[in-house]
């Protein structure tokens, strides 16, 4: 599955011969080693849920965040390398602020999209630089509606009804896939991406992590927040009850 | 105009380099009139009135002279109104910032009026003003503050803070009725007995106005408020015909 990109690898500027950028796509590499993130676009709103793994206990609990505010109305998830994702988080933090400066308003999730998609681009075009290790998630409510965008190191975005990044976004997305979400308000869709992250989360190889919640949508009134603490700890005992019921159901099943 | 000439090389000498346009002390154009505000026990309470005066002309009736910055900080600002809208755009930056960093560490009344406080001196160092007065209030560490800043830089705090005319007009009246313990109520009604007494008093005041109250609940602006005149009293005043 992964070639050996031997001598056309060792910059950005670089193809191979079969038309590949070995470094980009070796930044992608980067980001299946963190923990999972995913976003669902409901109804009337976005939610955020990721997997914070946590290596070690003396770490204090919220430290290292991966979810970030960009603006008042837009929430950012982070998977791959932490460092260049605050970069990132900066960049288009900036780039909302001048918006805001020159139109005089919210910047429109799309326009901010492809403003940031087109930065980490340019970094995949020089020798002097490497490729962002990470790929980012940003969500939104606008006027027209929920929206949601991802961005992946080469600089190519999609909107996404639903979409995750991350060691377990294979697992992720086929649970995503058994949902209805669409149509599902965010106050529901937020007690669903949890359980899809204690789904999804490896108690072998990876022991402790923290859940992340974030959400922003009508009920929000357009506000990106991290989910207060009284919904977060409704969504976390349905996702525990949830894996629970369904450990329970194997059981009675063998 | 020849003692212009010599005000000019003093600023520019000041000023120093040449890029862009010169600047000198401006004169405003659109402007608001007095701020009061008041600090009662449990927050602080404050009243602006809604015209933007064009010179002599009352010109813009509906202006917005006071700026709610988070649930515990508010802004009353006199003056220049585009300098106010300047300084609007950067400190509601500023706040929108606070809340992306989300590490409960947002902006206070404190903090604010200290950072007005050398932007205005540093700008008026310069010979290049920010043409305002601005109060400053809110909830600091549980209990009220109340702060003035003015285009010179000059700053204070105190429990009854009027700008413009209100310092003359409104600062006595509220002197006389502030007490340490006063409640949210009074102030309010100090508040609302000052803005007519502006009204009668000062000739580029208005009729309508916003009320501002900061207490630990939060901050809410109500308004446009109206004032309500008793002109019967005027037959008592002496040269009225």
């Amino acid at each position: 599955m992964s070639s050996i990109g031997t001598g056309y690898d060792l910059s950005a500027s670089q193809f191979s011969p079969d038309g590949r950028v070995f470094q980009v796509e070796y930044a992608q590499k980067a980001i299946e080693n963190s923990g999972t993130a995913i976003g669902l676009r409901g109804k009337n709103g976005v939610v955020f849920a990721m997997e914070k793994l946590v290596t070690s206990k003396l770490y204090e609990p919220g430290a290292n965040r991966r979810l970030f505010g960009i603006d008042r109305h837009i929430g950012m998830a982070v998977g791959g390398l932490l460092a260049d994702a605050r970069q990132i988080v900066e960049t288009s933090r900036k780039e909302s602020s001048n918006y805001r400066a020159e139109y005089g308003g919210d910047v429109p999730l799309r326009y901010l999209t492809d403003r940031v998609a087109g930065y980490i681009h340019a970094y995949t075009l020089y020798s002097a630089v490497r490729p962002f290790g990470c790929a980012v998630i940003l969500g939104s409510q606008e006027p027209t509606g929920p929206s949601m965008y991802m961005i992946d190191p080469s600089g190519v975005y999609y909107g996404y009804k639903g979409c995750a990044i991350g060691k377990a976004k294979q697992a992720a997305k086929t649970e995503m896939e058994k949902l209805e979400f669409s149509n599902m308000n965010i106050r529901e869709l937020v007690k669903e991406a949890a359980k899809i992250i204690y789904m999804v989360h490896d108690e072998v190889k990876d022991k402790a992590f923290e859940l992340e919640l974030s959400w922003v949508g009508e009920d929000t009134n357009g506000l990106h927040q991290r989910v207060p603490d009284d919904i977060f700890a409704e969504a976390e005992t349905f996702a525990k009850n949830s894996l629970k019921e369904d450990s329970d159901s194997e059981i009675d099943e063998s | 105009m020849s003692s212009n000439l010599s005000f000019d090389s003093f600023s520019t000498a000041i000023a120093g380099s040449h890029a862009g346009p010169k600047k000198l002390t401006q004169t405003p154009v659109t402007t608001g009139t007095s701020v009061l505000a008041v600090k009662f026990n449990g927050g602080v309470a404050f009243g602006a009135d809604t015209l933007g005066s064009y010179g002599s002309l009352a010109r813009f009736r509906n202006c917005e002279r006071l700026l709610k910055i988070n649930e515990s900080t508010m802004i009353g600002c006199m003056g220049d109104y585009a300098d106010f809208q300047h300084l609007k755009d950067i400190i509601e930056q500023m706040a929108i910032d606070d809340l992306c960093k989300d590490d409960n560490i947002t902006l206070s009344p404190r903090s604010l009026h200290s950072w007005l406080t050398r932007v205005l001196y540093n700008k008026r160092s310069k010979m290049d003003p920010l043409w305002t007065t601005v109060v400053v209030g809110g909830i600091e560490k549980g209990e009220g503050f109340l702060g003035f800043v003015d285009k010179l830089g000059t700053a204070y705090k105190d429990p009854i803070i009027a700008t413009g005319y209100g310092s003359m007009i409104a600062t006595p009246l509220m002197r006389n009725a502030w007490r340490p313990d006063l409640t949210q109520a009074e102030a309010v009604k100090m508040v609302e007995d000052s803005m007519r007494v502006m009204f009668y008093r000062d000739a580029r005041a208005f009729h309508k106005y916003h009320l501002g109250i900061v207490t630990a609940d939060g901050c809410q602006i109500q308004g446009p408020l109206e004032v309500q005149p008793d002109w019967s009293i005027a037959s008592l005043i002496s040269g009225y015909e």
